[in-house]
């Protein structure tokens, strides 16, 4: 592997991970307020991606208009979400209501292929459509989008949790929702608040990885999938290691491509990527039984 | 309350008496011949969405045209179309739905490779001819094991065939293959590694993706590590419009060949500026204007054409419809054979042996004529070499 094709499969690998350490970062912040984990979290990126094409090119409204209003929409979507499905059901088990988020995506999944059709749309990228060669590594200035963008959510979402009153309430749920609802806090609008940051994160995704990667109804599964193991890998924590969850997977799954060894070709990639999951998880697990097993 | 529930379930079990003896006395007095009933598994969403939907719109236009014209033989046609959503375990249990509930007398889809094979051990076992719009070869091969399977499509051998051939006109040596773990990137994989040699090409590099992979980039920046001088790409739209846009992303100069599973607008739409240079064998439908008028399949490509567009407006077509337009009107072709009165059983080996009897059969794909020894029967010079210009289809030079 040359110096040159070395940065392009790290490049790439950063560029797929930021993707995936978005989608995880919607993941972390439900899981953390509420225990769920939901799995609709890659439907409201599938909100973002295809709204942003119908609300820009479909509809032809000025591109930053039709991006706010997609992010608007996957968080409202988030909020309604939590309303009329998590909420009317607290009493179930988290189980339930995960399973529970399941259906809501199937259920968001069917109204978008209905009303917005099967097809794949391609919307047009933010700046320019060539490619720019950056350390002997080609990249989409989309590629650049996706990472400054996950930076930049990463960024405002820690100041947000560490740095408002709003957000170290959400914390306190995390940490303690018994404890927090004794100190006051309203755990039942910290959960509505995690819904619709997710959703809004979610609608950011979209609309940023579309332009690159494009949008169709279902590519919430598998991008969804994708984003829970970055939220596993970080360990439904924080932020922090939400996004280094994702950018090591990401990274992992490229460079598997490229060392070439033995039999481990590109078929090999996706088996890679989840063994190096699975051995996460064992190291954790044996982690959190020993700190139990200490306390 | 008891003596009102009594008083329903008797108005109930009246109720359902009248109309059993309604339906009873409609069914007699009705000088109307009895509908035939053809099942269709199509994959009208999903990730073969693009395929299945075309399929699906063929099928009902064609039942309405030959149902206003007065039906096969006088019995009104009846087709009664699942979406199988591009998933497997759907598919067969789909496939058992048709069979055993809705009593079908055959069987067309479905859309997929993968599918496909899902249904053919529950065909097989159920005796019901299935013609299937998918193109792996191992659909209808070994033949012997597959005396119930037939399929329109060309198949991916012949394809790969196709490019193959032109790649050595070209003095193309050198080739790099990128396909998708799916059942029809796989087909395309098995047959472009063993044909390679017999038109004297080396496979410089091998590479696969998933179907829903959102970046190609890292296996192309493999290829491009090679000497490569040419990419085929074995994928439907959607993966291939990723791997055209990633190969210009990483300006490659050599060129990128597809299979048939491009032949749509979608492929165009998706892919943009990519497109353009993009060469694939697919059928004469999408240069259906360059097809010459001695070409035994210009009168029905143009009139197929025309109907669909006109059917469904600011639609296109694709040859995907037209593999739906095949196996629809082979199976009519069956039934117009078959004599009257027969059981289900007997009717559903009447029409196996009756499709494998076609002769001469001109279709959208091709001119097929089928033998216990040939199941897809497709005549050659079936396929255009199509290269995207502009943004539209033309005949490669």
């Amino acid at each position: 592997m040359s110096a040159d094709q070395f940065f392009q499969y790290l490049m790439s690998g950063l560029t797929q991970g930021s993707i995936y350490a978005l989608i995880g970062l919607g993941f972390t912040i439900i899981y953390a307020v509420t225990q769920i984990i939901n799995f609709a979290q890659g439907e409201f990126v599938m909100l973002g991606g295809m709204l942003s094409y119908v609300l820009a090119v479909e509809a032809g409204l000025p591109m930053p208009l039709a991006l706010i209003i997609a992010i608007v929409v996957a968080a409202v979507v988030g909020a309604a979400m939590y309303l009329l499905a998590i909420r009317t059901a607290r009493r179930a088990s988290v189980i339930s209501l995960i399973i529970i988020t399941i259906g809501a995506a199937i259920f968001i999944r069917g109204i978008a292929g209905n009303r917005f059709g099967v097809d794949t749309v391609s919307p047009p990228a933010f700046t320019g459509s060539g490619s720019i060669k950056f350390l002997g590594a080609y990249i989409e200035p989309q590629a650049l989008w996706i990472i400054g963008i996950t930076f930049l959510v990463t960024i405002l979402l820690y100041l947000f949790l560490s740095h408002t009153m709003v957000g170290k309430a959400l914390r306190a749920c995390a940490v303690n929702p018994g404890a927090a609802s004794l100190v006051g806090i309203n755990t039942k609008a910290m959960a509505l608040i995690a819904f619709i940051i997710a959703g809004a994160i979610g609608g950011i995704g979209g609309i940023v990885i579309a332009p690159m990667a494009m949008a169709s109804y279902n590519m919430g599964v598998m991008l969804g999938l994708k984003g829970f193991v970055a939220a596993a890998v970080g360990g439904f924590m924080s932020p922090i290691t939400t996004v280094i969850g994702g950018i090591v997977l990401g990274i992992v799954e490229n460079l598997a491509i490229g060392l070439d060894w033995g039999p481990f070709t590109s078929a090999y990639k996706d088996v890679i990527a989840l063994v190096a999951l699975l051995l996460i998880l064992l190291i954790r697990s044996g982690k959190l039984a020993a700190a139990e097993r200490a306390g | 309350m008891r003596k009102y529930l009594k008083l329903s379930l008797f108005v109930l079990m009246a109720v359902a008496l009248v109309s059993t003896f309604a339906i009873g006395c409609g069914g007699g007095t009705d000088e109307e011949k009895e509908a035939y009933k053809i099942g269709a598994l199509f994959s009208t969403t999903g990730s073969q969405s693009n395929l299945g939907v075309p399929e699906e719109n063929t099928v009902e236009m064609l039942v309405e045209k030959i149902n206003d014209a007065g039906g096969i033989n006088g019995h009104p046609l009846e087709v009664i179309i699942y979406n199988d959503e591009t998933d497997s375990t759907k598919c067969a249990t789909l496939a058992n739905t048709l069979i055993e509930q809705d009593e079908v007398l055959a069987i067309m889809g479905s859309t997929g490779t993968g599918n496909t094979m899902a249904i053919l051990d529950t065909v097989t076992s159920a005796e019901i001819p299935l013609v299937s719009c998918a193109a792996g070869l191992s659909i209808i091969s070994p033949v012997a094991e597959r005396y119930w399977i037939f399929k329109t499509p060309q198949t991916d051998k012949q394809v790969v065939t196709e490019i193959y051939v032109y790649l050595q006109e070209l003095g193309i040596t050198k080739v790099a293959i990128i396909t998708s773990t799916s059942g029809f990137g796989q087909g395309g994989k098995t047959y472009l590694e063993s044909e390679a040699a017999a038109y004297g090409i080396t496979l410089v590099d091998n590479q696969t993706f998933g179907s829903e992979d959102t970046s190609m980039i890292s296996q192309l920046t493999h290829i491009k590590g090679t000497d490569a001088e040419a990419v085929v790409c074995w994928e439907t739209d959607k993966g291939s419009a990723v791997v055209a846009k990633d190969m210009q992303t990483l300006q490659f100069e050599i060129p990128l060949f597809c299979s048939h599973g491009i032949a749509n607008q979608a492929f165009i739409d998706a892919a943009g500026d990519a497109a353009n240079g993009v060469i694939f064998p697919a059928g004469k439908l999408l240069v259906v204007d360059e097809v010459p008028a001695s070409d035994l399949q210009k009168n029905v490509l143009t009139t197929y054409r025309d109907e669909y567009l006109a059917a469904y407006p600011g639609e296109s077509v694709s040859t995907f419809g037209g593999h739906a337009y095949d196996a629809l009107y082979m199976i009519v072709e069956a039934l117009e054979d078959m004599d009257e009165g027969l059981s289900l059983t007997d009717s559903r080996s009447a029409i196996r042996d009756n499709l494998e009897q076609i002769t001469n059969f001109i279709g959208i794909s091709g001119i097929f004529t089928m033998s216990p020894t040939d199941h897809l029967g497709m005549q050659p010079g079936s396929l255009a070499l199509i290269e995207i210009v502009d943004g539209t289809w033309t005949v490669a030079q």
